[in-house]
């Protein structure tokens, strides 16, 4: 892991060849790739690797198994994309950490999480809170995505089996079998669940897109989205969407298998053990025996004051807990 | 009641007296075509409310990402309540040999079937993609309390029919015999129905060994089909659901709802069709008496399920009892609460409270807490999930039923009611055969109505 992080940022600053620039070009059309590659381990011996430039001036090396993934003319077909969608990527063992000092509720999270899955304003795959636990702490913010949790009480109780879990531990929902009940809704402690309750945000082409589980696009009127840990990111060895947009380095996401996790930010990768362990790593709610995969460093030492709409403290509103004696 | 058996020929004439008032409510009578019209209009509102739905998506009903499963779902949960009654009354006091139900065995399974089938309906409103329905039978996975509910809910409306036409058997044999001036279909229905009944011994045997056996059988499924649907809420890790008790305060809830549906629907048959002489003061005593029981059991869980939390107040939980007992839900759960169950326990301990007009007074009042009992264990929960509702629009942190929505609870209500005009306008409303029996008509009396060839 390590090494080839290195590996890229040694490539940071090469130049790279025309051919190369235009082959990178076209095949990722935007520059969302920065130094995500830094997760794309587990198949460097088997393949050779190709340097890309992406439109923002980085390098990444990427395998050429991938590369042809990304330049294929003729996308996967349904079949081929629901049977590897629910296999999952081999070998891996995906967590997140969100550092919760330093979060300033930028909501860059949040805004490119939509424009990846095609969702409307009020459709959060990842929310960004504020919180207060008690009259006397203080509020912070809390980005909350998916806890793609090892016990996951949606997937317990999907009747079609539509939502389940991967052995890479994400937790995905298929729109193509889920029947919009809503059990899973009901089953979620952390409110990750949201439902295409009218025609979903159709962006120009998606009528044509075949569904891809691990995107969940084109979205589904009467079915079900949620966050999805950016799996079709993840399959080409890009950090998700959220840790990548983030400007104040919240998020860090990685393998636990490797114990190592990248910031989605600095791009820098460290032990995903010590990280927890040096912070007080904790999880939500963790007595509902969920065993959330996502974990939070707490909100000491903020590099902002809490402020929110002028406000430094929650109002009822925000946190009715505080009001109810 | 006593158990003197009448002389041949007094026991013809009871016996003729029985049928000519059970029989005149299948011809045309006063009324009927004007309810039809209106079920008929219903429907079709209802139709087009569905229609509204299925075209633009369940965003026209008022539920959102946080409550999101709205009345449809407290509509389902009152259908399988009162469907219940069935069991109660067929099964418990039949078992018991208890002897006032007979007249009032078959109104409570018409209940039964006809809210039991329209309960399975009313899950399919509420989906997202109905059109994948199959899905559930494609894919369907054991482990999901939607698949046990799916389950349970299929054999209850299958044993609450066979409950409703085994017993049918004897009378359908009587209508083949003595029915004329009616469309050959219908006699046709009889005809299938009596199953070539001529009354020999073999055959009553088989009839009550058919019966009991199914009478066994419907109490567990009947416990199961409640449960089940108590557990889609207690399954779940949410405050106000998260109770051990949901099961049983689920079941005895049901009954409450079930016995006042049935007071109203007897006040219903003996004013229209005319049956003052069967259900009488005395029918109405006792299933008053029946509601007064199933009310108190139903308050004793109510205590639990909110005493005891009350005592702790977790923080979860001390919020869904202040917005339950002070709350935006308040007035409602007050109002239920006095107007659906305690008022009416204390009226009904008076003799004259337990009369045909007032007790159906008193049961619309049941029925309708009863209604208002499943929203408030239905919506209240989903306001107040463990993390906070933000940065969503002002709409998903309420909860009001639309217009579209209202028609699409309604609809279900109509399709039950339509299932029971027709059994209750094919069919005799008590069984011929039993009521003969338990008013002292011998069974050799009976067995003549069988041999007869239609004049």
């Amino acid at each position: 892991m390590s090494q080839d992080t290195h590996q890229n940022e040694l490539n940071e600053n090469t130049p790279n060849s025309r051919r190369d620039f235009l082959r990178v070009g076209l095949a990722l059309g935007l520059g969302a790739a920065a130094g995500g590659a830094a997760i794309l381990t587990g198949y460097k011996e088997e393949t050779a690797k190709t340097k890309m430039f992406t439109n923002d001036g980085h390098t990444v090396a990427l395998n050429e198994e991938h590369l042809n993934e990304l330049q294929q003319d003729e996308p996967l077909s349904l079949n081929e994309l629901q049977r590897r969608g629910r296999n999952g990527i081999k070998g891996k063992r995906w967590v997140m950490v969100i550092d919760l000092s330093k979060c300033r509720n930028a909501r860059q999270c949040m805004s490119a999480c939509q424009a990846a899955h095609h969702l409307k304003p009020e459709q959060h795959h990842i929310n960004v809170y504020r919180m207060q636990d008690s009259e006397n702490t203080a509020p912070y913010f809390q980005p909350k995505p998916c806890m793609h949790c090892d016990n996951p009480p949606c997937t317990k109780v999907c009747p079609v089996d539509a939502t389940f879990k991967r052995e890479d531990g994400i937790v995905l929902i298929d729109n193509e079998r889920c029947i919009g009940c809503r059990i899973c809704v009901a089953a979620c402690p952390y409110s990750a669940r949201v439902f295409n309750w009218s025609e979903p945000k159709k962006i120009d082409g998606d009528d044509e897109k075949v569904y891809d589980v691990e995107l969940n696009v084109p979205q589904k009127k009467g079915t079900i989205t949620k966050c999805l840990f950016s799996a079709d990111r993840l399959r080409i060895g890009l950090l998700p969407y959220c840790a990548s947009a983030c400007p104040n380095g919240v998020y860090w996401f990685g393998d636990e298998n490797e114990d190592a996790v990248t910031n989605g930010t600095s791009k820098e990768t460290i032990r995903f053990t010590e990280l927890l362990r040096d912070n007080a790593g904790y999880t939500l709610m963790p007595e509902l025996g969920t065993k959330p995969r996502v974990y939070y460093l707490p909100a000491k030492n903020r590099l902002f004051p809490f402020e929110f709409n002028g406000k430094t403290n929650l109002d009822e509103e925000d946190a009715p807990h505080l009001f109810h004696s | 009641m006593s158990k003197v058996t009448l002389s041949h020929e007094e026991g013809k004439q009871v016996l003729n007296k029985l049928k000519e008032d059970l029989f005149r409510p299948l011809k045309n009578h006063k009324g009927f075509q004007l309810w039809a019209l209106f079920l008929a209009l219903m429907l079709m509102l209802f139709a087009y409310a569905y229609f509204i739905q299925l075209r633009d998506g369940l965003g026209v009903t008022a539920m959102r990402d946080y409550v999101s499963w709205g009345a449809y779902i407290a509509n389902f949960v009152f259908f399988i309540a009162v469907a219940l009654i069935g069991m109660l009354i067929s099964a418990v006091l039949g078992l018991l040999n208890i002897e006032w139900i007979k007249p009032i065995s078959r109104i409570a399974e018409i209940i039964a079937v006809s809210m039991a089938a329209v309960a399975g309906l009313v899950i399919v409103f509420d989906m997202g993609r109905p059109d994948r329905l199959h899905h559930v039978f494609l894919y369907g996975r054991f482990q999901s309390p939607i698949f046990w509910d799916v389950t349970v809910v299929t054999t209850y409306t299958a044993i609450s029919a066979l409950l409703l036409l085994i017993p049918m058997i004897p009378d359908a044999a009587i209508m083949k015999n003595s029915l004329t001036g009616l469309p050959k279909w219908q006699m046709k229905i009889y005809e299938l129905l009596s199953l070539n009944f001529k009354g020999t011994k073999e055959q009553y045997q088989l009839l009550h060994k058919g019966m009991r056996i199914l009478l066994i059988t419907i109490i567990p499924v009947a416990f199961a089909i409640h449960t089940v649907t108590s557990w889609l809420f207690a399954s779940s890790l949410r405050y106000g659901w998260d109770s051990s008790v949901f099961g049983p305060y689920f079941v005895s809830g049901a009954f409450v709802a079930g016995s006042a549906a049935v007071i109203i629907a007897m006040y219903f048959f003996r004013k229209n069709y005319g049956l003052k002489d069967y259900l009488t003061d005395f029918h109405f005593d006792k299933m008053n008496r029946l509601l007064v029981l199933t009310s108190l059991v139903y308050l004793y869980f109510n205590i639990n399920e909110f005493l005891v939390p009350g005592y702790k107040m977790k923080t979860g939980d001390a919020i869904h009892l202040a917005q339950l007992f002070t709350g935006h839900f308040g007035i409602m759960f007050w109002l239920v609460q006095i107007f659906g169950l305690i008022l009416p326990i204390l009226l009904l301990l008076f003799k004259e409270m337990r009369k045909p007009l007032p007790s159906m007074l008193i049961a619309i009042f049941v029925l309708l807490g009863a209604w208002f009992k499943r929203y408030l264990i239905v919506i209240p929960t989903q306001l107040h999930p463990h993390l906070p509702i933000q940065n969503v629009p002002e709409e998903f942190t309420t909860y009001i039923p639309t217009g579209v929505e209202i028609f699409v609870i309604l609809g279900p209500m109509i399709l039950a009611l339509i299932i029971g005009t027709i059994l209750a306008k094919i069919f005799p409303i008590m069984p011929i055969w039993e009521v003969a029996e338990s008013k002292g008509v011998s069974i050799e009396t009976i067995n003549k109505e069988f041999e007869s060839e239609k004049k």
